[in-house]
């Protein structure tokens, strides 16, 4: 019996999202008697069960809703918005007794009487029912459960019914209803008890309902003859229509069945319901296999045996197939997260008068079921957000020359195994200024820095606890919680969430994340004997340190190991203290930069390995309370390797509370509030050539790469390398900028730096790449023609890479030999150079 | 008071001076030789993590829990698998040794001399000829945090 109340249960969730979706649709389109329809099944199966299981007062809600719906099906009453409230509020009694249902296997003692007169004095309030024909409840209600019997007249107003025109619909009817296939079979054959009879004249052009279809389709019988049939019916006839077309002689009864059996099994085999903790043992059973797999590879290419490669071969392959397919099982359209969306924008905007439109596109994109179910209540958030504060009120966007209702557009898409998530809206974005006062007032930042920051950045505010863009508190949202725990909960499955606003125009939250949680990127580490993992998504970028460098060290600042990370001090923690490892001295230092919840720390380890993909296996639960460990992984060699939780070794180093720091002002760069870390313009690539040293936009720069001397080749006499299959130009810089250096007469290899702007890819051949340097610690000389920075105390020329490629490598004609005869200064934008 | 629980096979195992016996159908295997990988800050009894076959194992060393003085480093210890909550984790023993049947009359509720700590583990013992049998609560032994998950300092 549990068994049934839970399938109910599931079916019954499932059946009143699909309703909320479907009531907010039906009002846009009222007219839509399939959507009607489908919501009236959906109601009609939750009371038939609900009957069947002897839950009383939820059968009685249902039938009240199903009753208005009844009429609201027929076209005895039209959509309006409190008939839309009362279905809704419906469906949330429904799920309210649900629950107590599934908590207590009772339904408790609901309150139900509100809502049944609600729907009663709907029902009955019938300004068309006098001009319209008697018009019949469907036969869809009747008889397909017993206790159906006498639903249609509880309702003290409702007539006594006549019964649906077209018995064919009858067939219609079943298919949404699950346990009712028995009685579909009789349908179509025998004499109906209940009557399906004939009501008033005739609507409807010849429809051959659903088991017409199905003979015509299967080539049982032809369509005039289930149309001569159908016709019939609307004469008068009061056989059904298989019997009908039995009696005739032109179908064998036989025939019949086997046609509905065949489409019974169509629908009822194309999908199963499977236990999602069978799903995660398979999944755990193929990571089994993938690693048995790899070891099994690793022995066949050791023997060379090619008896043994070929089966070794083919398992790898089913090995792959089956861990891609057992993955699929676990994906979900992102229209699971989205379902319960526009109901909540719809009641929202209503509760303050806004009008709002909700866009979905991508609802198909396929997601892990676990990630689905972690980003709802951020996403719910964000959306609740946008209504409340994002969209103005309609008169405010009529004065602003907007369409006075509101657009709030859900994209979803897939790229390069993570998916992107966008909530926009055309509303009245966030404004900086006050943000900014509002971050300084309340501590977040100083009012130095605050004034430092640039917009975006003020704006990416918000996502901290404590700060409120609502200038009111509203009921919904504005206390200024949120936000944060939005952030929080989409990086704690990998994710992050990016905010891009224009005053006036709109916002747009963008938030990636990876399609599965079970395999992620890691990068592997050893401390103190052991390996670790630490998740790719916390990595920001590696720095090795000589002992013997005095200028490059790690500091102390009174206890507090620092490190001058382009002339930002990046507090350093050592993993071996947080694993309560024995120190020791090292020749190298290993710092892994990271990032937890914003702040950004060192962590000294003994070795760096390498990346790899990892499968997040759960620990036991005498050793998950751990904080600094999210889980663990299997390594290629069979051994355990523990996944590193970066917040929850920020927090063990008290790294997290240093931001109180910041609220008394006495900010001391150690908690970079803004991200100063990102890469944009004011972060320099600083390379050598010969004894000068220039630099250029970190931004514009796409990978450092070095080729041997061979690999240059020439083409219309220019330097080109093959390169990620394209010819890749090589700019020369030194002779380029009348330096007398060129970087090919160093050595036999040459460093180059792969820049991509505009879609054009170039290679600029330098000297050496020295480091990475952030405008922090840089003396700026910008004079109208030209941009030179003081670096390490000298002077150098910030090169503006586009102009520069732009003179030597035109992109309709190419002047040839433009790098052997380095052109004279002049040939770059003079903005772009200056001398040293 | 010497109603016995419902033991009737019982795996054995040796541990230092002890004698002990879980009941068989706890048990799901028995394992020598795994890589265990430490697990800073865990509990003390805890010695590792293993790989058992895809799944990742706690392994919780019985004399550590039980305390009794550590092994010597050349006694290779055995692994007891036995299920949690569905989880398993192993059990490092000294050595393994018969599956027994016992009549549940010669079982007795442990005196009240024991140590709390031993007491909490140990349900009792049954009277062999040759020695004492002590059977292990197997839940308790395996659940490292009772009642309430106290707070691990890291």
């Amino acid at each position: 019996m549990d068994e049934i109340i839970g399938e109910f249960l599931v079916e019954s969730y499932e059946g009143l999202d699909q309703m909320d979706e479907s009531l907010v649709r039906l009002e846009e389109t009222p007219d839509d008697i399939d959507i009607l329809k489908e919501v009236f099944r959906t109601l009609h199966t939750i009371k038939g069960t609900c009957g069947f299981l002897g839950f009383g007062h939820l059968e009685k809600v249902a039938h009240a809703g199903e009753n208005l719906l009844s009429l609201l099906r027929d076209g005895k009453r039209s959509m309006s918005p409190e008939i839309t409230d009362a279905l809704l509020a419906t469906v949330d009694k429904l799920r309210e007794i649900l629950a107590s249902v599934d908590e207590t296997q009772g339904e408790g003692e609901p309150d139900i009487d509100q809502i049944v007169a609600t729907l009663a004095v709907l029902t009955a309030d019938d300004p068309a029912a006098t001009t319209e024909p008697p018009a019949p409840p469907s036969a869809d209600a009747v008889g397909t459960f017993a206790f159906d019997d006498g639903a249609s007249d509880t309702t003290g107003s409702d007539r006594p019914d006549p019964v649906e025109p077209v018995a064919a619909d009858a067939a219609t009817s079943v298919d949404g209803e699950p346990g009712a296939e028995g009685d579909t079979l009789g349908y179509g054959i025998d004499p109906a008890p209940e009557g399906d009879g004939e009501g008033g004249a005739p609507k409807k052009p010849i429809s051959l309902g659903r088991l017409g279809d199905m003979l015509v389709t299967a080539g049982a019988v032809n369509r005039t003859d289930v149309e001569i049939a159908a016709v019939e019916q609307q004469m008068g006839d009061l056989r059904p229509l298989g019997k009908i077309l039995v009696e005739s002689g032109l179908i064998e009864q036989g025939v019949i069945e086997s046609v509905m059996a065949a489409q019974r099994s169509k629908s009822a085999g194309a999908t199963i319901r499977v236990d999602v903790a069978l799903l995660d043992r398979l999944m755990n059973l193929v990571g089994e296999l993938v690693l048995s797999r790899n070891q099994i590879f690793q022995l066949a290419g050791e023997r060379k045996d090619h008896e043994f490669v070929t089966p070794a071969q083919r398992l790898n392959l089913i090995t792959s197939e089956l861990q891609e397919g057992v993955m699929k099982t676990r994906m979900q359209p992102i229209n699971n997260a989205w379902a319960r969306l526009p109901r909540l924008v719809r009641d929202l905007s209503q509760q303050m008068d806004k009008r709002v439109r909700i866009e979905m596109v991508g609802k198909d994109t396929e997601l892990d079921r676990t990630i689905i179910e972690a980003i709802k209540d951020p996403l719910t958030h964000i959306v609740r957000n946008t209504v409340d504060h994002g969209i103005e009120l309609p008169e405010k966007r009529l004065a602003a020359g907007k369409d006075p209702e509101g657009l709030l557009r859900l994209r979803a898409s897939h790229e390069g195994g993570q998916v992107n998530i966008e909530v926009s809206d055309d509303g009245k974005g966030i404004e900086a200024e006050p943000l900014r006062i509002k971050a300084v007032d309340s501590g977040f930042v100083t009012a130095e820095n605050a004034a430092k920051m640039t917009d975006t950045e003020i704006v990416q505010l918000i996502f901290k606890s404590g700060l409120s863009t609502a200038k009111s508190v509203s009921n919904v949202s504005g206390r200024g919680v949120g936000m944060d725990v939005v952030k929080t909960n989409i990086e704690r499955i990998g994710g992050s969430v990016d905010l891009k606003t224009e005053p006036g125009v709109g916002t747009t939250f963008k938030i990636k994340i990876p399609l599965t949680l079970a395999i992620i990127p890691a990068l592997i580490i050893t401390c103190a004997g052991n390996r670790y993992a630490i998740p790719q998504v916390n990595l920001l970028e590696l720095v090795r340190l000589e002992r013997d460098d005095p200028n490059n060290r790690i500091e102390d600042m009174h206890g507090a190991p620092v490190y001058r990370l382009r002339g930002r001090l990046l507090p350093i923690v050592d993993l071996r203290e947080q694993l309560g490892a024995e120190p020791v001295v090292r020749a190298t230092t290993n710092i892994v930069v990271l990032k937890a919840d914003d702040q950004h720390f060192g962590l000294i380890v003994d070795a760096i390995e390498d990346t790899e993909e990892i499968v997040v296996k759960p620990m036991g639960h005498q050793v998950k309370d751990i904080k600094i460990f999210s889980g663990a992984t299997i390594m290629g060699d069979g051994r355990i390797a523990l996944i590193l939780d970066l917040m929850g070794i920020a927090a063990g180093a008290n790294l997290l509370e240093a931001t109180v720091i910041g609220h008394n002002g006495n900010d001391v760069d150690t908690t970079p509030v803004d991200s100063s870390h990102a890469l944009d313009d004011r972060t320099l690539l600083l390379l050598g050539i010969g004894p000068q040293q220039v630099a250029i936009p970190l931004a514009t720069v796409e990978r450092l790469e070095e080729f041997p001397q061979s690999a240059v080749e020439r083409s219309e006499g220019r330097r080109v390398v093959q390169y990620r299959h394209q010819i890749m130009p090589l700019i020369d810089l030194g002779p380029m900028l009348a330096f007398t250096d060129s970087a090919f007469e160093q050595s036999d290899r040459v460093s180059v730096v792969v820049c991509s702007f505009n879609g054009r890819t170039v290679g600029l051949a330098v000297g050496a790449i020295l480091d990475i340097v952030s405008h922090a610690e840089v003396l700026e000389t910008i004079t109208e023609d030209s941009q030179s920075v003081v670096i390490a105390e000298r002077v150098t020329d910030v090169i503006d890479i586009p102009a520069l490629v732009a003179s030597v490598l035109p992109i309709t004609t190419t002047p040839p030999a433009a790098e052997d005869q380095p052109s004279p200064v002049e040939a770059a934008r003079p903005s772009s150079l200056s001398g040293v | 008071m010497t109603k016995a629980p419902t033991l009737d096979q019982l795996c054995t195992f040796r541990l230092g001076p002890l004698y002990l016996a879980i009941g068989v159908l706890n048990v799901r295997e028995v394992l020598h030789h795994l890589e265990i990988t430490p697990v800073p800050h865990a509990h003390h009894a805890v010695e590792g993590l293993i790989n058992l076959r895809g799944q990742v194992a706690t392994t919780i060393d019985l004399r550590r829990r039980l305390g009794i003085p550590e092994r010597d480093r050349d006694v290779k210890p055995i692994h007891v698998v036995v299920l949690s909550d569905g989880e398993p984790v192993t059990l490092l023993v000294d050595a393994i040794g018969d599956v027994l049947d016992v009549d549940s009359f010669t079982y007795e509720d442990p005196p009240p001399t024991m140590s709390e700590q031993a007491r909490e583990l140990i349900m009792g013992a049954y009277k062999l000829n040759s020695e004492l049998l002590l059977a292990l609560d197997v839940a308790k032994v395996v659940d490292l945090y009772p009642s309430s998950i106290e707070p691990v300092e890291i």
